[in-house]
Formats: structure tokens, C-alpha cells, sequence
């Protein structure tokens, strides 16, 4: 197993090289380096040698796929492209285009993004699994298409009107929180309680039907026919053969998932006034910041590969069958 | 009068097209035409087909523009429709407009001064005014249009019943004359004379239709957009925005850009999804390396991040080349159109994937074996025995896709990346209307309708991918 995960690691290296790639190609389209340092410089009047000593300053003053005055290898070598990806690969993002350092920003805006982001993913989780299972052991009655109804429009309804009616009536009328904000320990639990909320809530209606798909589908394979036959109740059914059944298809869709957490959530952070990451790439998208967007892609792309690598590693716990080679 | 071709609408009509000879397609092989039956014998599904095909007859209608040179027939008669000569002399001013325009052009002309409630007469928050002897007072100021038919001492409520009468009866006139030419239809096919001159109606074959469900739909349908049509001559029903506009007008407009962006999308990502998943699952090798290497890449890279990428390297390229457009339509439609070909290319990921599967198992069978045997060509093959067993995954992809495309050009215009602030969609207007939320007393209503037409939309597609998927999925088919 442990030459399989050095295998997937090493495959994952072309594909982080494509990913910064694209990230180069589109923005230095938009943003030449004389752009940005005129942009950074101000509107100032700026001579053309305060625009090369800020490229040189924050290493900018390379081409970008090829270097015509080197030769052999260093022509590849001395580009802005191979520089910087060099220096994310060490996950060194260096400075934004503002001037602060990237990776202390993103080592200190995790953690309020975590704070929203896994409350809402393990709570959301459980209460979608549980009430799948209770909608499976009520299947095909009213309760059933009463509930798949209501799952539906949950699933339709924008989940920017849930942030927008949970802010009027929660924090605007009643009072019970406060509208935004962000504070660290204990006392930023008032201000994590409805995002969080809000969150399970919109995830509900996909959720429920997802997983209710899933036990459906397991309920009409044979074992369940065994069980049944031999006496077992629909409940120990469920929780005992279905549920673990059913942890392979779920494993597929959810541990994916569990690494980009880190990344936050663009609406949520920054309708609260919530300090993490997604109100962090939100701003830098805003200020065509390429440093921060660069870094921010490239984490992404990084944790998304840990997820693949993560959810092959759950199938071998869970299901013997599965082999990794 | 001359009309004008935006590249959307090209698009669009492209697609109508596409639609045309997919329904004739159904209709030629006997199983498909089962299994869309099937899928209509759903009242729900029903339902929302209809509800959807009312919001595509908006955006088409929405699709058709021209634009007015010189003072034209068309101008003079919707002067006298509404009595108005301000209608025609604004229309006379140019512009490109579409034909919902010009059916709602007492909503695009009627404007108020700011904020007002729907149904209100009077604004929605004082302001200071003089009278005759110089007192300063605090007023609610009357509106220029909205209920200004009013005689003294009649109430609104009065006036709203019997004005909603009228749609009412309208909307039953309208289902009777439909009604009529049903049974008419029914009589010709399946009524025979008997002996004694009489008439007598066949059994009726299966399946049946469900049609209690369609002349329900229909009613509300026909009743909601007349009662929305009446009444917008007399009230701004759904209030009015910060500027004055008409809060109705701005839903109404906005049902194409999002029907757009739904079916758009689809129409970009779907040969790409077609080409490369089919491909790399039958080539094998080093095409399908090339396709997974591709595909896992740009699956890697958080979709809004690059959707964010994408639109400010539009913004870029629009800004550096004025000359592509000559009005602020053409510039708003050619973001839109950028926006719907990055989307496309940012989502073609997942069914790629699915066609790639698929076509990988598919190609394992005997059938496909026997035929490479025989010596028929990899196109031949494909076109004959692969495609045919992935239409059902097709379709269902593209059902499936619609409403989540929807939704996410709200909460794309919200970060900043979706249509162009001037063309009137539901996030634009959700957008603009949030902060209002903190005004007291709140003006909910932008962000009611906008959330109402948006999830009417959304519910019905979801609706109708469900039986979509019921139906066609052999998995679930039992």
C-alpha cells in the first residue's frame, strides 16, 4: 500500500504542473507584470525603471514559458513559469501582490474557515445519513413521498435565500445572534451557530435523496432477502447489513470532500463577515491578486488530489475485496 | 425597423432547432416514444413540462430583438394601447428591443421615482416637501403610475378583486376554447356513428394521459400571466426597485438569462463530453491517458476559482477590444455568451467521466467484438452500437444539469463573476436588493420575486429530472 500511495503522489505531480499551467496562461493574460506593478505602484506618475525594480523585486521580471537569452536548459529553467511553480511545489507561496506573506495569511485564516466548515460537514453527514435510514425504514409510505417532496424544494431554493432569511429573521428581528463576525474560542460560537445551521439545512434535501438512493438500491440486493428470510427485523437489517453495505457508494462522494474543507466557503464566510479562506480568495479574485489566487488554486488542487488518494486508502478499510497495486 | 441578430439568440434558436429534430428523432423509434410516454403519464412530471415550456416560450420571446430606427407602425399602435404618447416617443429613441419588450412596454416605461411596495400607491419612505406656504412636512409622496386610476375613497383591496376577475374569467375562456378543440380532436378519432344515428366513443387507448393535471396547470399558468398582464396596466405589482424600475419587468427579463444559461451550457459541453469521453473509452491507450490526464486536471482546480479566472480574462479581452459590439446589448450579450461557453467549459468534467465508463464496459461486449471481427470501422461502431446505449446518460446529464446551473448564476453574479451588471437576471437582482434587507421598514419584495420565479423554475426542472430519471435509467427501471 505504502508504494501505492508513492505512486498516486508522484502521478499527482503532472497534474498539479497542468493546474499551474492554466492558472498562468489565464492570468497573464489578463494581468501583464507591467499591469500589476503599476497597479501596486500606484497611480502615481511611475517611470519605466520603478516598474522594472518592482518586477525584479518580486521576481516578475522573467518571460514566462521560455527564455530566449539562456540556452540548453536554463532557457526552460530561467522562466517565471518554472520559478514559481518551483516555489509552490516547496509550498512556499511568497509574498501577495499587496506585500503580505501568503502562506502566514493562509496558516491563519484556516482556522475559522475549519470552524465553519467541519461542524457543517461531520453534523450534516450524520443527519443526513440518519434521516435516510429513517425514510428507508418508512419506504414507499406517505411519510416516504411526503418527505422526497419537501427534500426536493429544499434542494430547489437558492442558498443564498437561506443565508438572506436566516440574517433577517435570526439576527435582524429576534435578535437571538449577531449579523457577522468572527471571534476566536468560545466566544465565536455565537457567531458560527447560524452559518453552521444554515449549511446542514441547504444540504439536507440533495443529501437525504442521495443517501436514500443508495440504501434503496442495497435493500434489493439479495443479502437483505437472506437476512429477511432468516427472521432479522427491518431494523437490524438496515443497521447491520445495509448501513455497511452502503458505506462504499457514500465513502465515493465524501471523503473527496474532507480535504477541501480547509478551503472554506466563498458565500458563507463572506456573508458573515467570517475571516477564513473563502472570504480570503473572494477578495483576492476582487483585486486580481494573482499571488493569492495562484496559491489558493494550487492548495485546492493539492488537497483534492489527497482526497482521491484518501478515498482509495477507506476502500481497502471497508471493503477486504478492494486491492490496492 | 430591423432586426438585430445577438449572438445568444442565435445560439438559442440553434438549440430550438436541435430540440426539433431530437422530438422527431423520439417520435420515429418506437421505444423511445414509449419511454417518453411514460415519462408524460407522471402528473408531476407533466406538471412541470408545462411549467418549464411556458418559461421557454418568455425567453424565446425574449430572443427576438430589433431595433427601431424611425417612428414605425408598431410604435403608433402601442401608443394607442395604452393611451400613452410617452410609450411611442420612448420607443422612438432607438435601442434594441425584444418582443417581451414590446408586450410589457407599459413596464419598461413606467417608472417610478424609488422604492414603492407592490400594490402601494404611495412611496415607500417620506420625503421632505413644501406646500403652498412654505411649512416643511414629512409625506409619503404619491406615485406618478401605480394606482394613480384610483377615485377618491376606493380601497385598493376593492379594486384588486375586481380587477382579478377579469384575468379569471379570461384564463377560463381561454381553457374552454382548448378544452373544445381537444374533445373535438377525440371525437374525430375515436367517436363512431352507430345504427340508430347516434354517436358512441371508442375506448379510448392506453396510455392515458393525465390530463385533470394539464387543464389544472394550464389554468394557473394562463391565470397567473394574465392577472400579472392586467394588472401591471393599473399597479406595480411586485413594487418597485431603488431607481424606480418595475420590479416585475426585471423577473420577467431575467427568465431568459437564465433559461440561457441553463440550456446554453448543455449545448457547449456536450460535444466536448461526447468526443473526448467516447474516445478515450474506445481508443484506450495513450488517448485515453491524455483525456483522463486533462479531465482529472481540470476537475482538480475549485470550480470557482476558475470560473472567477475565466470571467476576469473576458472582462480583460472585452475591455481591450471595443470594437466588437456597437451598443451596451451587444457588449452585455457577448459576456453572456463568454460566460455560458466557460461554464460549458468548466462542467463538461463529470460527464465525461460517465461517457468514459460507460463506454469502457460497453466495448467489452460481444456484440461490439462481433463487429470488429466483421471489420467495421471505429466511427461506424460507435455511431451504431455505443451511442444508442449512452443516450439515456446523456439526457439524464443534461436534466440534471439545468437546475444547478440556474442556481449557480445567482451565486456567481453575488461574487462578482456572473452576467453583466446591466442585463437583468435573478442574481443581479438579488444582488442589488441584499443590502436593502437592513432598510426599515425592509423592501422584501426584489428579493421575494426573484427567489419565487427562480425557485418555480428550479422546482419544475427538478421535478422533471427526477421522472427523467426514473424512466430512463435501466438501473433504477424495475
Amino acid at each position: 500500500m505504502f508504494a501505492y500511495i508513492i505512486r498516486r503522489l508522484l502521478f499527482a505531480v503532472p497534474i498539479l504542473i497542468g493546474v499551474n499551467f492554466i492558472t498562468f496562461t489565464l492570468f497573464f493574460m489578463v494581468n501583464t507584470p507591467d499591469d500589476m506593478a503599476r497597479a501596486q505602484l500606484g497611480a502615481k506618475q511611475t517611470t519605466p525603471e520603478m516598474i522594472q525594480s518592482w518586477k525584479v523585486d518580486h521576481g516578475y521580471d522573467k518571460p514566462l514559458f521560455f527564455n530566449g537569452q539562456a540556452s540548453g536548459l536554463e532557457s526552460i529553467q530561467q522562466t517565471l513559469f518554472v520559478q514559481e511553480s518551483l516555489k509552490l511545489f516547496t509550498f512556499d507561496f511568497g509574498q501577495s501582490d499587496s506585500g503580505r506573506q501568503i502562506t502566514a495569511d493562509i496558516q491563519e485564516r484556516m482556522w475559522p474557515s475549519l470552524a465553519i466548515a467541519l461542524p457543517t460537514f461531520i453534523i450534516g453527514l450524520v443527519t443526513n445519513i440518519a434521516l435516510a435510514l429513517l425514510i428507508v425504514l418508512f419506504r414507499g409510505s406517505t411519510l416516504d413521498t411526503v418527505t422526497m417532496m419537501v427534500a426536493v424544494a429544499i434542494m430547489s431554493i437558492s442558498g443564498l435565500f437561506y443565508i438572506i432569511a436566516a440574517q433577517v429573521l435570526f439576527s435582524k428581528t429576534w435578535h437571538w445572534v449577531p449579523i457577522s463576525g468572527y471571534a476566536e474560542g468560545w466566544e465565536g460560537v455565537k457567531f458560527l451557530i447560524l452559518p453552521v445551521l444554515i449549511g446542514i439545512f441547504a444540504g439536507i434535501g440533495a443529501g437525504m435523496r442521495w443517501y436514500r438512493s443508495i440504501f434503496l438500491e442495497e435493500m434489493n440486493k439479495d443479502y437483505v432477502r437472506t437476512a429477511r428470510a432468516k427472521g432479522l427485523s427491518d431494523i437490524k437489517v438496515l443497521f447491520g447489513h445495509v448501513l455497511h453495505n452502503g458505506m462504499l457508494p457514500i465513502l465515493t462522494g465524501v471523503v473527496v470532500v474532507i480535504p477541501t474543507l480547509f478551503m472554506g466557503s466563498l458565500i458563507m464566510e463572506s456573508f458573515f463577515g467570517i475571516p477564513g479562506l473563502g472570504s480570503y480568495t473572494i477578495d483576492a479574485i476582487n483585486a486580481q491578486d494573482f499571488g493569492i489566487v495562484k496559491a489558493m488554486v494550487f492548495l485546492g488542487s493539492v488537497l483534492y488530489i489527497i482526497g482521491l488518494i484518501l478515498t482509495d486508502i477507506s476502500y481497502t478499510m471497508f471493503d477486504p475485496r478492494v486491492k490496492l497495486s | 425597423m430591423s432586426f438585430v441578430f445577438l449572438w445568444t439568440d442565435i445560439m438559442v434558436w440553434l438549440l430550438v432547432l436541435v430540440l426539433i429534430g431530437a422530438v422527431r428523432s423520439i417520435r420515429q423509434s418506437k421505444q423511445s416514444r414509449k419511454q417518453w410516454t411514460q415519462i408524460f403519464q407522471s402528473p408531476v412530471a407533466m406538471a412541470s413540462a408545462i411549467i418549464l415550456s411556458f418559461y421557454l416560450v418568455f425567453a424565446l420571446l425574449d430572443s427576438i430583438h430589433f431595433e427601431f430606427t424611425q417612428n414605425s407602425s408598431i410604435s403608433a399602435q402601442a401608443s394607442t394601447i395604452e393611451g400613452q404618447v410617452k410609450t411611442a416617443t420612448n420607443i422612438e429613441q432607438g435601442g434594441v428591443l425584444s418582443v417581451l419588450d414590446l408586450i410589457f412596454s407599459h413596464l419598461k416605461e413606467n417608472t417610478e421615482r424609488t422604492y414603492s411596495a407592490p400594490f402601494a400607491t404611495h412611496e415607500h419612505s417620506t420625503s421632505i416637501s413644501y406646500d403652498e406656504d412654505g411649512n416643511v412636512s414629512q409625506q409619503y409622496l404619491p406615485l406618478k403610475f401605480g394606482g394613480q386610476h384610483l377615485k377618491e375613497n376606493t380601497k385598493v383591496f376593492d379594486d384588486f378583486m375586481v380587477k382579478s376577475s377579469i384575468p379569471f374569467l379570461f384564463s377560463f375562456f381561454i381553457l374552454a376554447i382548448i378544452a373544445f378543440i381537444h374533445s373535438w380532436f377525440n371525437f374525430k378519432k375515436y367517436a363512431i356513428k352507430t345504427l340508430d344515428g347516434l354517436y358512441e366513443y371508442l375506448p379510448i387507448p392506453e396510455p392515458h394521459m393525465p390530463w385533470k393535471t394539464v387543464y389544472f396547470t394550464l389554468f394557473i399558468l394562463f391565470f397567473a400571466v394574465s392577472w400579472f398582464y392586467y394588472l401591471s396596466q393599473y399597479y406595480h405589482v411586485l413594487g418597485t426597485d431603488k431607481v424606480g424600475q418595475d420590479v416585475l419587468y426585471q423577473s420577467i427579463k431575467s427568465i431568459r438569462t437564465g433559461v440561457l444559461i441553463g440550456l446554453l451550457t448543455t449545448l457547449v459541453m456536450l460535444p466536448l463530453a461526447l468526443i473526448l469521453g467516447i474516445s478515450a473509452g474506445y481508443f484506450k491507450g495513450w488517448v485515453d491517458d491524455v483525456i483522463q490526464y486533462l479531465y482529472t486536471t481540470l476537475n482538480s482546480i475549485p470550480g470557482v476559482l476558475l470560473i472567477a479566472a475565466g470571467v476576469l480574462v473576458m472582462q480583460v479581452i472585452i475591455g481591450n477590444n471595443p470594437d466588437w459590439f456597437s451598443s451596451t446589448e451587444e457588449r452585455a450579450d457577448l459576456r453572456l455568451l463568454f460566460l455560458i461557453f466557460i461554464l460549458g467549459l468548466t462542467s463538461w468534467t463529470g460527464l465525461c467521466r460517465l461517457l468514459r465508463a460507460e463506454t469502457l464496459k460497453i466495448s467489452q461486449v460481444e456484440y461490439v467484438a462481433a463487429a470488429k471481427t466483421v471489420g467495421v470501422g471505429p466511427f461506424k461502431i460507435i455511431k451504431n452500437h455505443i451511442m444508442p446505449n449512452l443516450m439515456h446518460l446523456i439526457l439524464i446529464a443534461l436534466v440534471l444539469d439545468f437546475s444547478g446551473l440556474v442556481l449557480a448564476e445567482a451565486v456567481l453574479s453575488y461574487v462578482g463573476v456572473g452576467v453583466d451588471p446591466t442585463t437583468a437576471s435573478w442574481g443581479n437582482m438579488i444582488n442589488q436588493a441584499r443590502l436593502e434587507m437592513a432598510r426599515e421598514p425592509m423592501v422584501w419584495w426584489s428579493l421575494f420575486s426573484a427567489f419565487t420565479f427562480m425557485f418555480t423554475l428550479v422546482l419544475a426542472a427538478n421535478l422533471f429530472s427526477d421522472r427523467v430519471q426514473v424512466v430512463l435509467d435501466p438501473r433504477r427501471a424495475k
